[in-house]
C-alpha cells in the first residue's frame, strides 16, 4: 500500500495524515501479531491461577475457553476491519447498476459474488429488494444476492477459520455461493414474478436514479473499518462467548457415541432434520459456530452439521417476516423450498464425500 | 428553509441520521423541516436500494449508512 496509489484531493493536504495512518495501521497490525503469538501462553498462565487440575476435564474446557475467546474475537476483528474497508469500495446502489440488464446465469454468479462484498444490513433487505427488482434486475438474480449476502459473511468465515480451520471455511464459502447461485438461478427460471406484492409489481424506478458517489479518501476507508469493527464486533462478542461457552459444554458433557448416531453420516435423516431444526432458530453465525465445532468434535457428519449452519443462517422467520411485506407467501414457500433443497444437497454430498 | 426527508424503515441508524441532520441544521442555523419516510413504496420511489437515505429537496444525496459530517453540511448548505 504506497500512499501515490491514494487519490489526493486539491487543495488540502492529504498526504502527512495518510503517513500517520499508515504507521498506525502498521503499529496496530504488529501489536496483533504479538499478541495472538502469545495465546497459548497466556491461557496456560490464566489456567495454571484458577484452583483446577489442568488435566482434568474441566482444566481442559477452561483452557480452551481462554484460549478460543480471545483468538476468534482477534482474528474477527481483523477479518471484519478488513472487510469492512473492502466494502466501502461497493455500495447497494453501485450493485445494482453492475446487475442492472444481466441476464441470468452470468447475473446470477455476479450477484452471489456481490452480496458477500456489498454492505448489507438485513434492515435493509425491503428497500433493496424493491430497489433491485423495480430497475429490472431478474427475480431470480436478486434472489441469489439476498441468499448469499447474509449467508456468506465474514463473521461466518472468520469463525469457522478460527475454530474450524481454513479447509471448513472455504467449503462453506463456495458451497454457499453454490446455493445462492443455483437457488437464485431455479428461482428465475420458474418466472414467479407475478407473485410479489401487487404494490411492488406497480413501482417501476428503472434505477434512473444514481446517488451522488461519495468520494472517500483512504483515511475515509479505514475509519469506515474501524467503524465498521465497532458496530459488529460490538454486537456479536456477547454471542461469540455464549457459543463458546455452549461449544465448551458440548465438549466436556456430551458423550461422543450419541452425537455420532444422532448426526453422524450414517444417519440420513439427520440432513433434513438439521435444516428444519434450523429454520425457526435465530442466532448469527456468532452464536452457532462455536457450537458447530463441538459438534464436529463430537463425531457429528461436516455435511450434517455445515446444512445445519447454513439452514440457521439462511432460512430465518424473522427475515421471512421482513421479505412478507414484498412477497406473496406462495413466493416465500418456493424460497424456502428452494433454498431449502440446495442446503439439504450440499449435506448430502458432503456426508458421502466425507464419509 | 430546506426540506429534508430521512428515508427509512426506522433501524437505529435511521434514527441516528435524524438526529445527526437536526445537529448539523442547528449549528450551522439552517431552517430545515425534516421528515421521516418510513413506507416502504414510498422509499422505493425515490430510487434507493439501501438504507437510510437522505432527500433534501427533493434530491437524493445519500444512501446508506452514516452520512459523513462534514458531507451533510455541505448537502444542507448548498
Amino acid at each position: 500500500m504506497s500512499a501515490e496509489t491514494i487519490p489526493v484531493r486539491r487543495g488540502e493536504p492529504r498526504r502527512l495524515p495518510n503517513l500517520k495512518w499508515i504507521a498506525g495501521m502498521g503499529a496496530a497490525l504488529a501489536a496483533w501479531g504479538a499478541a495472538y503469538s502469545q495465546l497459548v501462553a497466556v491461557s496456560e498462565w490464566l489456567v495454571s491461577l484458577l484452583p483446577v487440575d489442568r488435566a482434568s476435564h474441566l482444566g481442559a474446557a477452561l483452557a480452551f475457553f481462554f484460549y478460543d475467546t480471545p483468538k476468534v474475537l482477534m482474528l474477527l476483528t481483523l477479518i471484519v476491519f478488513a472487510m469492512g474497508v473492502v466494502r466501502s469500495y461497493f455500495s447497494p446502489e453501485k450493485t445494482r447498476a453492475l446487475l442492472a440488464g444481466r441476464r441470468e446465469g452470468l447475473g446470477n454468479v455476479m450477484a452471489a459474488g456481490l452480496g458477500v462484498l456489498t454492505p448489507f444490513c438485513s434492515c435493509s433487505a425491503v428497500p433493496l429488494f424493491i430497489g433491485f427488482v423495480s430497475a429490472g434486475i431478474p427475480l431470480g438474480v436478486t434472489f441469489s444476492f439476498l441468499i448469499a449476502a447474509p449467508m456468506v459473511n465474514e463473521v461466518a468465515l472468520a469463525l469457522l477459520f478460527g475454530l474450524v480451520g481454513w479447509k471448513v471455511a472455504l467449503t462453506y464459502l463456495g458451497f454457499g455461493l453454490g446455493v445462492a447461485i443455483i437457488a437464485g438461478w431455479v428461482i428465475g427460471r420458474l418466472r414467479l414474478e407475478g407473485w410479489l406484492q401487487d404494490w411492488v409489481k406497480d413501482i417501476r424506478t428503472g434505477g434512473g436514479i444514481v446517488v451522488p458517489d461519495e468520494r472517500m479518501s483512504f483515511v475515509d476507508r479505514v475509519r469506515l473499518g474501524i467503524e465498521t469493527v465497532r458496530d459488529i464486533v460490538g454486537r456479536v462478542w456477547i454471542w461469540i462467548i455464549v457459543g463458546i461457552a455452549a461449544g465448551a459444554l458440548i465438549h466436556g458433557y456430551v458423550p461422543a457415541d450419541l452425537m455420532v448416531r444422532i448426526m453422524g453420516a450414517d444417519a440420513w435423516w439427520s440432513v433434513p432434520a438439521a435444516v428444519l431444526i434450523g429454520i425457526p432458530m435465530y442466532t448469527n453465525a456468532a452464536g452457532i459456530v462455536p457450537v458447530v465445532e463441538a459438534l464436529l468434535g463430537k463425531g457429528a457428519a461436516l455435511g450434517t452439521t455445515l446444512a445445519f449452519m447454513m439452514s440457521v443462517i439462511a432460512l430465518s422467520l424473522p427475515e421471512m417476516i421482513i421479505l412478507r411485506k414484498v412477497l406473496t407467501l406462495r413466493l416465500i414457500a418456493v424460497f424456502v423450498g428452494v433454498v431449502g433443497t440446495g442446503i439439504l444437497a450440499v449435506g448430502f454430498l458432503f456426508n458421502m464425500l466425507f464419509h | 428553509m430546506k426540506d429534508v426527508k430521512v428515508l427509512g424503515p426506522g433501524c437505529k441508524r435511521c434514527e441516528a441520521v435524524e438526529a445527526m441532520v437536526r445537529t448539523a441544521a442547528a449549528k450551522l442555523g439552517i431552517g430545515v423541516k425534516v421528515e421521516k419516510v418510513t413506507d416502504y413504496a414510498e422509499i422505493a420511489k425515490f430510487g434507493i436500494a439501501s438504507t437510510p437515505g437522505i432527500v433534501i429537496d427533493g434530491k437524493v444525496v445519500h444512501a446508506g449508512g452514516l452520512p459523513k459530517e462534514g458531507a451533510l453540511e455541505a448537502w444542507l448548505r448548498a
